[in-house]
């Protein structure tokens, strides 16, 4: 049985812990005043530094180092005084032939992010590292092996990161999706990163073993190359598949690293254990040690903004709405919780305002065009009986194209004015006398029929009726 | 001993308009002509444009400017600084072709002072040996015999000061490279507080051991050309964010009062002639006024084993990035780590070769805590015992060189011999603290010995104190 809460495959259940790497949304590289700029052309956001030249030294970046301390607090970890540590291993676009990174004293620890149903995934580690350059293969299959050249970029050389290090406390590729979602919301909304898994700025590792529930550990392999959620959710499914059957057919599970394919939606394996580099991290001798301090520490954290579960919380309460509603999820999601709540406080109808925001905002962005006010007084006029949902839709569609303005004018402009009774009633005659059959069956207690009436009673207003008004007069002449 | 006019006198008489910074130049050209065949202590002489910044000078000087307190003062810089644009080697054959597009910051320090730069000086490969015989480019021989060795790594600097090539040079320190073949020359050679002198632009060979200092034909020059590149830079992390103290004062203090250690247990093996000069040092200071206080320093004798795991290890991962991919020279070969092997297989010479071995195996799965883990160990106890030794004593006087310079060839099939060369000198580094070489006394053939001044970290000024009133007694070597 798999499904969305449990995942299971012939007794085994799936461990996964994950490894995110997410670029910090600074304005200059980790150790160097180059531009950490995104799309520029190759190797113009650059330095003696970025290209580890002879001589060249690191300063560490202050604002990457805060955005990597929020992103502690934000996921309830220790931040303590850490150091950075040399990372060896040759790689043509690693400029130095070694990582700037940190290894026993990471800046991050012991932190945990909640997901679903209560269930909580610990965060071991998030450290501080940098980027390394970036190569594009030329000719052959466009990975280097068989390739004709290669050509580097360096702008992303030296770019922070902080690698966020759950437990292995997944046991789904539900709950696996649901972290790096949470995790990503969360990354938005302090700031830290723009969090694009497919420009790369967020990047996601599995570590996946099976084994039967309550035993030891199995032995893991680390999948890489996952580019989107989705393939997330399927490539731990493939893996934790792969590794039930091997071992179900005596095999044994060899630690590996293996590469996710999206297009045969298998994994394969790109290195084994044996082939791994020994990295000899040892301390940085260029970098002294960081120590944030209680006062920078407690600064950072009062400035955190409200994070996306306490955002959703807040939003069920204004609306009414359950806190796992779709529509909570979607609207905290976009981030245009603020904007609901701002225009339920100007008008109430909050119900009414959180389904036009999320029906008629996903274009928009955590500001939407419309004022406030202006929507507050769309819903007023809906909630008031002065439009019906036909028409506040119409209008609710005016105000995103046109960025606001006046619903009371717009609904006279497009004709759109509440009809009075005798109005109502003249339209409802003129219904009965075009369709007596129908509200002869609609007398005798077909309900069906009704529908008929009204829609004469839509034609001939030309859509202005409220339809639950026409209903009641309906019913009422009935008798 | 020194002939030579003094950096002092030199920049007296240009900024007075006495002499002109170009005849000082060209004098100072003309001795190199005469005899860098010779010598050879330059990889690259910078005629022409030493001769242009000395008219630039002088036209300033006639137009009224005050020109700085090197102004017109020719100074050779050890080739393992970076000077914009123009080639800086490392006495290797893989930095072929490089020219930095940056200065370090001390060059940058020494240009605003005035300096006029002369050349570029030999060393031991990537400053890797004590005797300059590791140079890609040839050795250097030592001015003062030219069938010995200058001492190294810093030999050309080191000659080219007693050479009258330049009044001053700078050379670099990781374990004794300044003081060694300063002693060996004849002349002062000062290894400052680490953080003292910033780094950036110092080609790293051990960052947590090198540190940039003067060769000065006296006491007095070398505290006005500390005094000239000393001081906070904040491209440098480890960089000592504090005023560097005033030296001037300090020269003529005299010795009176002061509490000198001498390390009753420092490890044996310096010549007799040294050990009978560094004992009328003792005698010399005592006569001036200074208390002789016995002290014990244990860890001094494993500081030559922490070091040669310490030095290569961090060696090994700040080579790692001559790779061929950007800079320097590069073997074509099939694919990736051919191209590595080997470029890296004909760019390094022998000794560099076996450090790398060394510091890679120093730090590898298995073997860190067992080494460069132990080392580290040796390294806080090292410390520990100096500033216990230190809260008895001002200073510590020892041998600079276990021997006066020795004839070439005669260490070169035995590095551990070759590697003994700093056991005096090494102790310092791995502690940060400062140290100087102050020529006193002669040995065999009448060849200079230098006897060490050690200070606590930031202790230069009761160091110069201490070496100045050597100097003195020693006869003096200023004009």
């Amino acid at each position: 049985m798999s499904d969305s809460a449990t995942w299971t495959h012939e007794g085994f259940e799936m461990v996964v812990g994950l490894e995110v790497h997410v670029e910090l949304a600074t304005e200059t590289k980790l150790f160097s005043g180059s531009p950490n700029r995104f799309g520029d052309d190759p190797n113009t956001n650059i330095d003696p530094v970025s290209l580890g030249l002879p001589g060249a030294l690191p300063v560490l970046n202050r604002q990457a180092v805060e955005l990597a301390m929020r992103i502690g607090l934000a996921l309830n970890c220790t931040v303590q005084s850490c150091t950075f540590a040399r990372k060896n291993y040759f790689y043509p676009d690693m400029p130095k032939a070694y990582q700037i990174s940190q290894y026993d004293r990471p800046l991050n620890i012991d932190g945990h992010l909640e997901i679903a149903d209560g269930i909580v995934i610990g965060v071991e580690r998030a450290h501080v590292e940098e980027d390394t350059g970036k190569s594009t293969h030329i000719g052959g299959s466009g990975r280097i092996h068989g390739s004709e050249g290669s050509l580097i970029d360096f702008n992303r050389a030296g770019v922070p990161l902080v690698e966020i290090v759950s437990r292995p406390d997944i046991r789904t590729p539900e709950q696996a999706r649901q972290y790096v979602n949470e995790l990503r919301a969360i990354l938005l909304e302090i700031g830290a990163s723009d969090a694009r898994m497919e420009e790369g700025s967020m990047r996601v590792d599995a570590n996946v073993s099976v084994r039967h529930p309550g035993e030891e550990f199995g032995t893991r392999c680390e999948i890489k190359n996952v580019n989107s959620v989705r393939s997330l959710g399927r490539a731990i499914d493939y893996e934790a598949r792969r590794q039930v059957a091997l071992i179900s057919d005596g095999g044994v599970i060899q630690q590996e690293t293996r590469h996710w394919d999206e297009g045969d939606g298998r994994t394969h394996t790109l290195r084994t254990k044996e082939d791994a580099d020994d990295y000899r991290y040892f301390p940085d001798p260029d970098l002294v040690p960081l120590d944030p301090g209680d006062e920078w520490i407690n600064t950072v954290r009062s400035q955190l903004p409200m994070l996306p579960a306490a955002r959703r919380i807040r939003l069920a309460e204004v609306t009414g709405q359950s806190a796992d509603s779709e529509a909570i999820a979607t609207v905290v999601e976009r981030r245009q919780d603020d904007y609901v709540v701002a225009v339920v406080e100007i008008g109430g109808g909050a119900e009414r305002v959180l389904v036009h925001v999320k029906e008629a905002f996903s274009e928009q962005g955590s500001e939407p065009s419309v004022p406030a006010v202006d929507l507050a007084a769309l819903v007023a006029m809906e909630v008031g009986g002065e439009l019906t949902s036909t028409q506040t839709k119409t209008l609710l569609g005016d105000l995103v194209e046109q960025g606001g303005g006046d619903p009371k004018a717009m609904a006279a402009a497009r004709g759109f004015e509440a009809m009075d009774t005798s109005e109502l009633d003249g339209f409802v005659d003129d219904a009965i006398a075009a369709d007596p059959d129908a509200w002869a069956k609609f007398c005798a207690g077909d309900g069906k029929a009704m529908g008929a009436l009204v829609g004469h009673v839509m034609k001939a207003s030309r859509g202005q009726a409220d339809g639950k008004a026409v209903t009641a007069i309906l019913n009422s002449r009935r008798g | 001993m020194s002939t030579f006019q003094s950096a002092r006198s030199i920049a007296a008489s240009v900024s007075t308009g006495e002499s002109s910074a170009v005849d000082v130049v060209s004098q100072h050209l003309a001795r190199i002509e005469e005899r860098e065949e010779e010598v050879h202590a330059f990889n690259l002489v910078l005629r022409d444009e030493a001769l242009q910044s000395a008219e630039r000078i002088d036209e300033r000087i006639a137009a009224g400017e005050q020109v700085g307190p090197l102004a017109g003062v020719p100074i050779a810089l050890k080739d393992n600084l970076c000077t914009r644009g123009i080639p800086t080697t490392c006495s290797s054959n893989i930095l072929d072709g490089w020219r930095p597009p940056y200065d370090a910051t001390v060059v940058s320090r020494l240009a605003d002072a005035g300096a006029v730069f002369v050349g570029k000086t030999n060393l031991d490969e990537f400053a890797m040996g004590s005797s300059t015989e590791n140079s890609a480019f040839g050795p250097t021989r030592n001015p003062l015999d030219t069938s010995r060795v200058p001492g190294g790594s810093s030999g050309g600097s080191a000659a080219a000061v007693a050479a009258g090539f330049s009044a001053m040079s700078l050379g670099s320190d990781t374990g004794g490279s300044i003081r060694q073949p300063a002693a060996l020359c004849g002349v002062v050679g000062v290894k400052p507080t680490y953080g003292a002198v910033s780094r950036l632009g110092l080609i790293a060979f051990a960052s947590s051991l090198d540190q940039i200092g003067p060769f000065t034909h006296d006491v007095a020059d070398a505290a006005l050309l500390l005094e000239c590149m000393a001081g906070h830079d904040p491209g440098d992390s480890t960089s000592i964010p504090q005023p560097f103290p005033s030296l001037s004062e300090s020269l003529d203090r005299g010795v009176a009062g002061l509490r000198i250690g001498r390390i009753v247990d420092l490890p044996s093996g310096a010549d007799a002639d040294v050990v009978a000069s560094v004992d009328r040092a003792f005698e010399v200071l005592a006569d001036a006024g200074a208390e002789i206080i016995d002290v014990t320093i244990p860890a001094f004798t494993y500081g030559l084993t922490a070091y040669y795991l310490i030095a290569p290890a961090e060696a090994s991962s700040n080579l790692a990035r001559y790779d061929g991919v950007r800079f320097g020279s590069r073997v074509e070969a099939a694919d990736t780590n051919s191209m590595y092997m080997a470029t890296r297989g004909e760019g390094f010479g022998p000794e560099v070769k076996r450090r790398i071995m060394l510091g890679t195996y120093a730090l590898s799965a298995g073997y860190y805590d067992a080494y460069y883990g132990k080392a580290l160990k040796v390294r806080r106890l090292m410390a520990q015992d100096f500033a216990t030794a230190y809260e008895s004593v001002d200073a510590l006087v020892t041998p600079a060189s276990p021997s006066v310079a020795f004839p070439f060839g005669s260490k070169t099939s035995d590095p551990l011999a070759m590697y003994l060369c700093d056991t005096y000198t090494i102790p310092s580094n791995l502690i940060g603290h400062p140290a100087m070489s102050v020529p006193f006394g002669a040995g065999e053939n009448d060849l200079p010995i230098g006897v060490q001044v050690l200070a606590p970290a930031m202790g230069e000024p009761t160091m110069f104190a201490v070496a100045a009133e050597l100097e003195r007694s020693a006869g003096g070597n200023h004009v």
